[in-house]
């Protein structure tokens, strides 16, 4: 006779041991990469969005707390930091090309830089937000471990700020086709850049998907943006808020 | 492979070392790949040890956002009633960025050859 009780204690010893998250995380991945392929890579499937809405629903449903969960996904967590490391690669393949165009490069990171930051907490306070809100959204362009930093260092909520920072990601990689299409920008160059700065990471994967080439400018502009938020907003975020009046 | 991995490790060690011994503001990972830019570009034969294990890290990029992302579910309560600012600043800002920083490049980039031109995203 089939036990059910068992299951319930199966179950138990599954969700208590990092095996469940991290079958969970490559399953709804594998699946949303699917999917993905299905839409022929259409950037409206972006596959980060879609294992996101599976495991969040997988995690309300079965009553498993974020914590449990992470505790078999932080071993994919982990590798965010070599694949960080990792994007040299790409970037040293085009450093000849680089050179020839350092200083509309050097302008085109700081302004989008600076945009990221100022309007992130400009619409923000706009609309309403605590202060301690403006201060968790301003680097969310920024790559999440820098972003989180920062957030800590300025006063806001370095939790939310990761998911901000995700968020920013999808939104960015799924919209910057669109986006890229009516304001008539056709170089990979441009693409890539402003996908590795508005969106980090996550629109650096994007850019990826196209091109070696918008891959490798979306990591300039992913690595050198995380650099520039960190030195930039300690000191231009208090200044904005003090102008906002906040 | 296992080289490959190795090398973007004992970077990324090198980058949480400096920061550490420092107090950069900068996170390690960050630190490490500017570092290990710098070497790959100083000694170019490098570049093929470190390829096959970047690229195999790099194309699977998305999946490692995944965990992180799903703290939605924690996050979610911490905002209180502010998500029509946060929605609204996430979206203003993501698509001012995008645009600020993709035409102040094409403005100031010389021209292409039309062949190195193509669509996409």
């Amino acid at each position: 006779m089939f036990n059910f009780s068992e299951i319930g204690h199966f179950w138990v010893y599954l969700s208590a041991s990092p095996l469940l998250g991290l079958t969970l995380t490559l399953c709804a991945y594998v699946f949303a990469q699917a999917v993905f392929a299905r839409c022929g890579y259409s950037p409206l499937a972006n596959p980060v969005a879609i294992s996101v809405a599976i495991i969040s629903l997988v995690l309300v449903a079965s009553g498993m707390s974020y914590q449990r969960y992470f505790a078999g996904a932080q071993f994919v967590h982990f590798l965010l930091g070599p694949a960080t490391v990792a994007l040299a690669l790409p970037l040293a393949r085009q450093v000849p090309r680089l050179r020839r165009s350092l200083l509309p490069l050097a302008c085109a990171l700081v302004c989008g830089s600076v945009t990221a930051i100022v309007s992130a907490v400009g619409v923000a306070v706009l609309l309403g937000a605590s202060p301690e809100l403006a201060r968790t959204i301003a680097p969310k362009s920024a790559t999440s471990p820098i972003a989180m930093a920062v957030a800590e260092h300025l006063g806001g909520i370095p939790a939310l700020t990761a998911v901000l920072v995700i968020c920013t990601g999808i939104f960015g990689a799924i919209t910057g086709r669109f986006l890229m299409n009516v304001l008539r920008i056709e170089s990979h160059a441009a693409r890539g850049l402003a996908l590795g700065v508005a969106a980090h990471g996550i629109g650096t994967a994007r850019a990826f998907q196209v091109s070696p080439e918008m891959g490798a400018y979306a990591g300039l502009g992913m690595g050198l943006n995380g650099v520039l938020t960190a030195l930039l907003a300690p000191w231009l975020v208090p200044l904005l808020m003090v102008w906002l009046g906040k | 492979m296992l080289q490959a991995f190795a090398v973007l490790l004992v970077f990324q060690c090198l980058g949480e070392g400096l920061v550490f011994l420092f107090g950069w503001p900068v996170p390690g990972p960050v630190t490490g790949m500017l570092l290990l830019l710098a070497t790959l570009v100083a000694v170019p034969r490098l570049q093929d040890v470190v390829e096959a294990g970047a690229n195999e890290l790099l194309r699977h990029l998305s999946l490692l956002f995944v965990p992180a992302g799903v703290g939605i579910v924690v996050a979610a309560s911490s905002a209180g009633g502010q998500w029509l600012a946060i929605v609204v600043s996430v979206v203003v800002s993501t698509l001012a960025t995008m645009a600020v920083t993709a035409l102040v490049l094409k403005g100031l980039m010389p021209r292409r050859a039309p062949d190195e031109e193509g669509g996409g995203v």
